[in-house]
């Protein structure tokens, strides 16, 4: 397809001035209103949920489960965390399975048996229990961890019995929460109990504001951790989270607008899915392309073994180690003295041998070219999408002058409107050299790469206008050409990115290993 | 005992009662520790009909500011450090309560205890199998050391 031609059909087309846009500029501002917090782009449905709703979202959870299931609020909390907050799964196993079992797995004591009929789970102490009742006066116990008599409504403990007085139990969950770190996973202060602390008590035992705080802070994200219809905005110091009714590869905008897919926690990255993102971060991140380079560039010295990289075209290679200085050959690693000076080749050495190990070196060069090319690429985008938010600022400048002259408000907004069209393209074309990057050639591909460069021509256009000058004299010709100009890039965004999700579809793409 | 923290008032205790009733085979050096509540040593002896029967160890017990809140440092000291799979040469030991497990409930007393059972149930006399290594590269305090319990049949 080519698409100057294209440009011009569609310059013809637009020629009277659609107010196209400006419907669409209505339909954002409502999204933007902080009331509207369900975003029904796509049918789409996901909530941004501050810290507080997360919190009662959380209660909400147990309440629903609760009317069913008709045991204490925290102890299906601590289920409902077993189970990641699955609800269906918890109610499965809660009417199907082996209910001690599910309480054991879960770390609660059951609490539909009878408290008389419950004895210590384990014992705590490795002194005798007798001991200490017998030197006890009435209404009071020793507490096992200060070794104080203490009057018994100071002491307390879980149902599995284990009785501390409450200033020991207080310091022993400030130690967990405020060194260790823990919320959901405390257990009972006696040796080999592992009966987890509820909610609740801790909130009764635990007064300091700054530990209660820690605590709900704690549990609160493990809340959202393991839960897998909710997820943490993953910008900085944003505390929202973003809770979907089902689990898709989907952008979702925080309140904080920052856009990530939901799935994975990355910036919106069609249209390449999740795994081969994950599988390109990781290979950016780590050293892989570093020893590529190695393998394609250098050789080690035969005798010393450090890494040498060949700067002329001469194969005589003579060490620079000073310890070393050792002559051989690059070409067969020998060393040097055979070869003499009157003959020059390395064919004494076993054909096969040699061939292979070339080709094992243009192997890795090849590979790591063809890294290289895509990775300019991808971070090429990404700098130019760095410094397109830039040019947010200076559009604005731009559009309050023209309002200074003759245009209104809404007469100037096409240009915001660029910016965010041209943002959006070099975030789609980043991602399309990561997705390139591991597909295999076939008829499909050809087309994706040919979508592909049109909408990097058309981005490169409209990005160039958008640094032109704008002068008041050619302003209503400059807004026409704008105005084609980022329709065409959307167009050609869309077109690819439908290509691309068609292929998923009909399973056209094949992938390198 | 006024004037002590919680955790001396504690130790007060325990040490009262270690030097009262002490456990078989155990005794607390109680000078040492009037002196300085926080460093205990414990002479302990290998149970009779053990691997270590007539053998004489030291435990040295070193308290912080927040036991029993936090474990105490619990190590072997001295000329004799027994030879076991669990117990490396410069004394370190590896008993999950020590750390991971560790339980305000638990005491010197238990400790002791466990330890004494640890050495009484050994097979073979022998050093951990990575005792070189460890002993050159670990840290002073055994508590910053990550154990990997693997093995709780000895």
């Amino acid at each position: 397809m080519d698409s100057d031609e294209d440009m011009e059909t569609f310059e013809v087309d637009s020629g009277n001035e659609s107010s196209s846009d400006d419907i669409g500029f209505n339909i954002e501002d409502q999204n933007q209103n902080p009331k509207d917090r369900q975003n029904d782009i796509e049918e789409f449905v996901f909530n941004v949920l501050s810290t507080e709703e997360i919190v009662q979202h959380m209660i909400d959870c147990i309440k629903e489960v609760n009317i069913i299931v008709e045991i204490p609020a925290t102890t299906t909390r601590i289920l409902l965390n077993h189970f990641k907050w699955d609800k269906e799964k918890l109610m499965e196993r809660y009417y199907d399975g082996d209910q001690e079992q599910l309480f054991a797995e879960a770390r609660v004591i059951n609490p539909l048996a009878s408290r008389s009929s419950q004895q210590p789970s384990t014992s705590s102490s490795m002194s005798s229990k007798a001991k200490v009742s017998r030197r006890c006066p009435p209404n009071s116990e020793e507490c096992e961890i200060c070794f104080t008599l203490i009057p018994s409504n100071l002491m307390t403990g879980l149902e599995c019995n284990h009785r501390f007085c409450t200033q020991c139990w207080c310091e022993y969950l400030t130690t967990k929460i405020m060194a260790e770190g823990m919320g959901q996973t405390i257990a009972c202060a006696a040796h080999g109990c592992n009966i987890l602390v509820d909610d609740a008590t801790v909130m009764r035992l635990v007064r300091d504001p700054k530990v209660r705080l820690k605590y709900q802070h704690l549990i609160t994200n493990s809340f959202v951790e393991c839960n897998r219809l909710l997820r943490w905005c993953p910008s900085p110091d944003c505390n929202n989270a973003v809770k979907v009714q089902h689990v898709e590869a989907h952008p979702v905008t925080c309140k904080c607008g920052h856009r990530f897919c939901f799935a994975c926690g990355e910036n919106w990255h069609d249209p390449v899915r999740c795994s081969l993102l994950k599988r390109w971060i990781k290979k950016c991140d780590d050293d892989s392309e570093t020893s590529n380079w190695i393998a394609a560039n250098t050789k080690e010295c035969p005798k010393c073994n450090v890494t040498i990289e060949k700067d002329g075209g001469c194969n005589h290679m003579v060490c620079k180690n000073q310890s070393c200085k050792t002559e051989f050959c690059w070409v067969c690693l020998g060393s040097w003295e055979p070869h003499g000076s009157s003959w020059y080749s390395c064919n004494r050495f076993n054909e096969e041998e040699a061939k292979e190990a070339r080709g094992a070196q243009e192997r890795s060069r090849a590979a790591l070219q063809r890294y290289l090319f895509y990775c300019n690429r991808y971070m090429n985008h990404m700098q130019s999408l760095k410094f397109e938010n830039k040019l947010y600022a200076s559009v604005k400048e731009k559009m309050e002058e023209m309002q200074h002259h003759c245009m209104s408000w809404i007469e100037v907004q096409f240009l915001k409107k660029a910016v965010d069209i041209l943002c959006q393209c070099r975030q789609t074309l980043m991602y399309t050299y990561v997705f390139a990057y591991y597909l295999r050639k076939n008829n499909q591909s050809t087309i994706f790469e040919d979508n592909q460069r049109d909408l990097e021509a058309a981005t490169e256009k409209l990005s160039e206008y958008l640094e032109r000058d704008i002068t008041n004299e050619n302003l209503a010709n400059i807004k026409q050409q704008v105005q084609d100009k980022y329709r065409y890039c959307d167009l050609r965004r869309k077109k690819l990115l439908e290509h691309v999700h068609e292929g998923y579809e009909k399973e056209s793409w094949e992938y390198m290993d | 005992m006024a004037g002590l923290s919680p955790s001396e008032r504690r130790l007060q205790k325990e040490l009262m009662s270690l030097m009262k009733e002490p456990p078989p085979g155990m005794e607390v050096d109680s000078d040492k520790a009037e002196q300085n509540l926080n460093l205990w040593t414990i002479h302990m002896k290998g149970a009779e009909g053990t691997l270590y029967d007539g053998e004489e160890f030291q435990l040295q017990f070193k308290f912080g500011p927040k036991y029993p809140f936090d474990s105490p440092e619990v190590t072997f000291i001295g000329n004799n450090i027994p030879v076991h799979p669990h117990v490396y040469s410069n004394g370190h030991i590896c008993l999950s309560i020590l750390t991971d497990d560790w339980s305000p409930a638990l005491s010197v007393q238990s400790v002791c205890l466990s330890i004494v059972s640890m050495l009484s149930s050994c097979k073979e006399k022998k050093r951990p199998p990575d005792n070189t290594f460890y002993v050159k590269t670990c840290n002073k305090n055994p508590k910053k050391t990550k154990w990997w319990y693997h093995d709780d049949s000895v």
